[in-house]
């Protein structure tokens, strides 16, 4: 007894929902931060900033499309730059949208409905800027749906057993299935925005993408049934998604690469970069919409700790690799673990692992998770710490594989830096342009976490109001 | 108001209906739109819808509804799976065999992940589609729609209907059960 009562002290259980909210202050802080709301002046600056690197992104594919990716740094032996360490980046960013969104929802962890809508249009976004990539890669970009089976003039067909086929398949699913999910769940919440719409254009607007819903009780039966079945089918997905992704490194038989830790390790990765890019997203455009009563601290601490959980298997997979590698025996794995934190990029080794393993264990501190500076300063030190993991990966791996004669070295261009900055550019473009043009938090899920009102109902015949 | 009144006078030349929609009331928590629910139904009404801002559990159940969603989804990802290896199998053994690295033609555990992307794109986007085209979305105009406090229906207040088709509506008394159920207003659904 007396325990229980010191553990209730310890954590007092803060609402998901501020007390005081109602089903209608819902609706009104929620639609009106997009129809009535003054636009805050973080907005314009976040938009302008964004805005100019998507200058800077179509300048950089322009160029990259009339000289070719020479103007990149890649060369043989590292013949995946910038382009693939991007891709698999971004494809890890998307993740954790579907983890909130559909594993969190099968689990009944109810604090996604907070901030699941966000988090879906990150993955939306995120997986944008990392389909690109490959296809940027690609000598000749106009051709890339040769990758798709199709019956062409010339009887070929797409190599099945290469995983870069299979990453085709996946991507491509993933994309449809994450626009779907974020799609789907948005109709109830755009008819709310048609029924509070003021002007005609903007109801008209509304109207059309609501696609008439209007709530009955039939609808809400088989909307459910579908928003469950996907949810089931996106937990698999997003697993397989990024164990394809690591196949593209794991089937082949390059030191560094060649190895059964990959899926599960960039799963990890993937969840763990996906969280912090939600954080980095979330702590500024909570307090530039002062939406505090519905992302609460508790949130906040949550995901922070999922970070922190998922950082420390990504540890243990850094760990295991450099197991692995001794324990293997085989004399050119030992050279690239040796290469990894003692070569020519060792720099960078050790800046991934401050990143991502050391400054994180502050994580463990509840004062840091709360305060959220400090958060936002260790999300992004986490995002960069990840794309380093996979600048890693992907070039220390490569540029010294078997024969010493073959080795090389690789160093990004100003057009590497260019495309990369400019994905940045639009992803910040779409995110804030969601923010501005859709409800971002989910309202109906919302209202499903406030406690029934107690009106004169209650299964009594009431006598009328 | 006046211009929709338009559409249903065609309606009604094809096909002589009754000359409201029917009845709604308005209620203004979701207990007290599942208890009428259930007493809608308890009394023989079978034309009966709820609508809400929110999914509300046990509704669905009030009105005796099911759906075939699941049954839809789990043969759309059955196809989607056979039609992912057989796409697979057809053109790695039968139109276009390669030899890569030794490898059986049929190399079946190469195609799984094709085949399990294609059960989950077959099956999602089926669920999906399959949940707008049953609730026969996208239909922009419905006559709930006419009354002008069905607006809050995607907010906080909570709506009943009673259909003027079934055959134990009695415009008074519908109006009077309704009131008798507790609702804050009692509306005619126009066409």
């Amino acid at each position: 007894m007396h325990e229980e009562e010191r553990l209730v002290n310890v954590h007092p259980p803060e609402p998901l929902i501020r007390e005081g909210n109602t089903y209608g202050s819902v609706t009104r802080k929620i639609s009106g931060a997009v129809l009535t709301r003054r636009t805050p002046r973080g907005w314009y600056i976040a938009i302008a900033a964004g805005f100019l690197l998507v200058m800077v992104l179509l300048a950089a594919v322009s160029y990259l499309f009339v000289r070719g990716v020479g103007i990149w740094g890649i060369n043989i032996p590292v013949g995946w730059g910038f382009a693939i360490v991007n891709f698999v980046w971004w494809i890890g960013i998307g993740h954790a949208g579907t983890l909130i969104s559909a594993i969190l929802l099968l689990l009944h962890q109810h604090w996604r409905n907070a901030i699941n809508r966000f988090a879906e249009a990150m993955t939306l976004f995120a997986v944008s800027c990392a389909g690109m990539f490959p296809i940027l890669h690609l000598g000749r970009p106009w051709l890339f749906y040769w990758l798709f089976p199709f019956p062409d003039p010339m009887s070929i067909w797409p190599q099945f057993r290469s995983p870069l086929i299979w990453d085709v398949f996946a991507v491509s699913t993933y994309a449809t299935i994450s626009f779907l999910f974020w799609y789907v769940g948005l109709v109830p919440d755009l008819a709310t925005m048609r029924d509070r719409a003021v002007h005609l254009w903007v109801k008209r607007f509304y109207g059309v993408i609501a696609l008439g819903w209007r709530g009955s009780a039939r609808h809400w039966h088989r909307y459910e049934t579908a928003y469950l079945l996907l949810a089931g089918l996106a937990t698999p997905l997003v697993v397989s998604v990024h164990s394809v992704v690591s196949f593209d490194f794991a089937v082949g038989i390059i030191p560094g690469w060649h190895s059964t830790i990959f899926p599960p390790y960039f799963v990890a990765g993937a969840i763990y970069s996906g969280f912090a890019m939600v954080l980095t997203l979330v702590i500024p455009v909570r307090a530039m919409y002062g939406l505090q009563d519905f992302i609460t601290a508790r949130h906040m601490d949550y995901m922070a700790r999922v970070m922190l959980a998922t950082g420390l298997i990504v540890a243990y997979g850094y760990v295991m690799e450099a197991f692995f590698s001794w324990y293997s025996g085989s004399p050119y794995e030992r050279y690239m673990m040796v290469n990894r934190s003692f070569g020519p990029y060792a720099p960078v080794y050790w800046m991934l692992i401050l990143c991502n393993i050391v400054l994180p264990q502050l994580l463990w501190i509840r004062k840091v998770r709360l305060n959220m500076p400090a958060l936002f300063v260790l999300a992004i030190i986490v995002n960069v710490g990840m794309w380093l993991e996979r600048f890693v990966i992907v070039i220390t791996s490569l540029h010294r594989d078997f024969l010493p004669s073959s080795w090389g070295m690789y160093y990004p261009t100003i057009w590497d830096w260019a495309t990369f900055t400019g994905s940045i550019g639009l992803f910040i473009a779409l995110m804030f342009l969601f923010v501005r043009l859709l409800p971002m938090i989910s309202m109906f899920e919302l209202r499903q976490l406030l406690p029934w009102p107690s009106g004169n109902g209650n299964g009594q015949k009431g006598g009328g109001a | 108001m006046s211009e929709r009144n338009v559409v249903p006078d065609v309606h009604r030349r094809m096909k002589p209906g009754p000359p409201i929609f029917g009845l709604m009331a308005e209620f203004a928590t979701p207990a007290e739109l599942l208890h009428a629910t259930r007493r809608s139904v308890d009394a023989g009404y079978t034309k009966v819808e709820a609508y809400s801002s929110l999914p509300i559990e046990g509704l669905a159940e009030a009105l005796g509804f099911r759906t075939r969603l699941p049954l839809i989804v789990l043969i759309a990802g059955i196809v989607g799976a056979l039609s992912g290896f057989f796409l697979q199998y057809w053109i790695s053994v039968m139109d276009y065999p390669l030899n890569i690295g030794g490898r059986p033609l049929n190399s079946w555990p190469s195609f799984i992940p094709v085949t399990f992307e294609l059960t989950v794109l077959f099956a999602g986007v089926t669920a999906v589609v399959g949940m707008i085209a049953l609730n026969r979305l996208p239909e922009p105009y419905h006559p709930v729609f006419n009354v002008p406090r069905f607006e809050l229906a995607s907010d906080d207040r909570f709506f009943l209907t009673i259909e003027a088709e079934d055959p134990r509506f009695d415009p008074e008394a519908v109006r009077g059960f309704m009131l008798g159920l507790g609702a804050a207003g009692v509306y005619e659904v126009q066409h």
